[in-house]
């Protein structure tokens, strides 16, 4: 393979391990995020922080940056249970501006000039880089969706879906709104951290550009394209959003003004997502399927 | 003191431009419960095209009107094949392609335009002040006066017109606002052809206030206008020219007097966050 599509394959694994984080949060417990960057950048800065100037291993740090994303989620989800819908879609907005400016004006992270000599993975003295480290992202994205799987089959994740459909009616049968929420925003944000992580040591340098609004944006729009709430969804996004640009590469000066008019068409017309529930595909394979009904 | 009252009128000024912005989408949202983010986008066809205008017929008074009819128009395009489609789906369908829509729009500029700073060299025909050593610019003149005087227009159409008891019925209950009568969708089309009116004038404003037209000038006011909205309670029409205001003096002033370690437009959002906490239905919102 060559290293052009080994970089492509690495940054849409990362980004469907962080899109699945996005889909627990908005496709599960029905929760709108739009500052999902934030949580990524968290993951990285902490990474990248704990391995240029703790020394850490990736190894050994892992479990920090995913615990610090989880409680920094869990910090920022508090306010969101206060809010709902178009106020929570503001808030978190208004919370990737935020971080994104602390990480951009702020000494310790780096300040504009980010963070850079970030060491590569290591795994049994064997330095991880290309094809081997895209190994290592398809592994966590593995992991990613077993939790994501486990998560529609248990008790925790059925508690989520009734909060998506119908809040009120959920907390008069004693689901309480505000664990299992918080529940879908750590499980969420532990896994933008993941991805944070495994960004840091890929690209190897890092600043707050990298996180800033429109990553935001572009992780939602994986999650809706795909199919929201769906398990293959987000990873479909994921690879529609990270191939677009690079397939449109030949129209140059024309490829994001293409790149954003079929992102509105697709949302115009497939709103439910790709894979989602009334979409083409999912009435293409009912048609397929032996004894289905056209 | 001089340069305190001078810091003021700037800020001031600076809110008036956030409530020119704030307003159409406060309207949008009010009827449509829609986060308008291509506001910004039609802000930015109204600079580029209040500008083209004003090159080819050297006045100013021909840019603003035809700025204002080919906004109304993208305004009604966006309602009618955008949101009013996806408007049963959940709030945030709607706003993916909003800001699909803004930077389409960017790009459209880019390419049209080219993506150097283009410059709007015009003086607004309004009189400089000086008083007590302090100067009022004919252009800071100009910003308060179009804005006292949309203001006054709108707050005229809203409460003493039949048109404005559309809206406000409209706004309050579609479906009940059609069995008694009212088109609801013609009201929202005409509530797009206002605010996208008024985004208009607060682009061409914009542009021959910092003398600037550029293809990403709506990329901040897209996202801090969405905080004002909130500050001000959404779709309340007066909390969000409160919250502009009090937002444009309040960053004039920080940036001046405190040493913040945060950018100005950082701030939008923490005052935001904060009244949320405080009063999460906003300054003049109701619950």
């Amino acid at each position: 393979m060559s290293g052009y599509l080994i970089t492509l394959g690495t940054i849409i694994a990362i980004n469907g391990i962080v899109a699945c984080g996005l889909n627990v949060i908005v496709g599960f417990a029905g929760q709108i995020s739009l500052g999902h960057a934030a949580f990524f950048g968290i993951g990285a800065y902490t990474a990248a922080l704990l391995a240029t100037k703790a020394g850490l291993s990736f190894w050994a740090a892992l479990p920090l940056v995913i615990a610090v994303s989880a409680l920094i989620g869990l910090l920022l989800g508090i306010p969101s249970l206060r809010v709902r819908e178009d106020f929570l879609a503001i808030t978190t907005i208004g919370i990737n501006f935020i971080v994104e400016a602390i990480f951009n004006n702020f000494e310790f992270f780096g300040g504009a000039l980010g963070i850079g000599g970030i060491p590569r993975v290591e795994l049994f003295d064997l330095k991880l880089r290309g094809t081997e480290f895209l190994v290592l992202c398809l592994f966590f994205l593995v992991v990613v969706m077993v939790v994501c799987w486990w998560l529609t089959r248990c008790w925790a994740g059925l508690a989520c879906f009734a909060l998506r459909e119908e809040e009120t009616a959920a907390a008069s049968v004693g689901i309480s709104p505000v664990r299992f929420k918080l529940l879908a925003f750590v499980l969420g944000t532990a896994m933008a951290g993941l991805g944070g992580a495994l960004y840091a040591h890929f690209m190897r340098f890092i600043s707050a550009s990298d996180f800033a609004f429109p990553l935001s944006v572009s992780l939602l729009s994986m999650v809706v394209v795909g199919g929201m709430g769906t398990l293959w969804g987000p990873i479909l996004g994921a690879c529609i959003i990270g191939v677009l640009p690079e397939v449109f590469r030949p129209l140059v000066d024309y490829r994001i003004l293409f790149y954003t008019m079929l992102l509105l068409l697709m949302i115009r017309f497939q709103p439910g997502g790709l894979l989602g529930e009334n979409s083409a595909a999912r009435r293409v394979l009912a048609k397929m399927r032996p004894g289905g009904t056209s | 003191m001089q340069l305190f009252i001078e810091q003021l009128l700037n800020g001031l000024a600076t809110g008036s431009i956030y409530a020119l912005v704030t307003l159409g989408l406060a309207l949008v949202y009010g009827i449509m419960r829609i986060l308008h983010v291509a506001h910004a986008a039609v802000y930015t066809i109204g600079a580029y095209v209040g500008l083209l205008f004003f090159d080819l017929t050297g006045s100013l008074f021909l840019a603003v009107l035809g700025s204002m009819a080919v906004c109304a128009l993208v305004g009604v395009a966006i309602e009618r094949f955008v949101y009013f489609p996806l408007l049963k789906y959940p709030p945030f369908v709607p706003l993916i392609a909003s800001i699909a829509i803004l930077l389409s729009v960017e790009e459209l500029c880019r390419l049209i335009a080219g993506p150097q700073i283009l410059t709007f060299n015009a003086t607004l025909p309004f009189p400089e002040f000086h008083m007590a050593g302090v100067t009022v610019t004919s252009t800071i003149t100009a910003v308060y006066c179009i804005t006292a005087a949309v203001l006054l227009l709108l707050w005229f159409i809203t409460t003493k017109t039949e048109l404005g008891l559309a809206m406000r019925a409209a706004s309050q209950d579609m479906a009940v606002a059609d069995a008694m009568g009212i088109n609801s969708h013609l009201i929202v089309s005409i509530t797009f052809v206002i605010g996208s009116a008024i985004a208009a004038v607060a682009g061409i404003l914009v542009g021959i206030y910092f003398n600037q037209v550029y293809p990403t000038m709506g990329a901040i006011p897209a996202y801090k206008t969405l905080a004002l909205i909130v500050v001000g309670g959404l779709g309340s029409v007066p909390g969000a020219v409160v919250a502009s205001l009090l937002l444009g003096m309040a960053e004039t002033l920080l940036i001046g007097y405190a040493n913040i370690p945060l950018p100005r437009d950082a701030l939008a959002f923490i005052a935001m966050i904060g009244v949320l906490m405080w009063r999460s239905q906003g300054l003049l919102g109701s619950r």
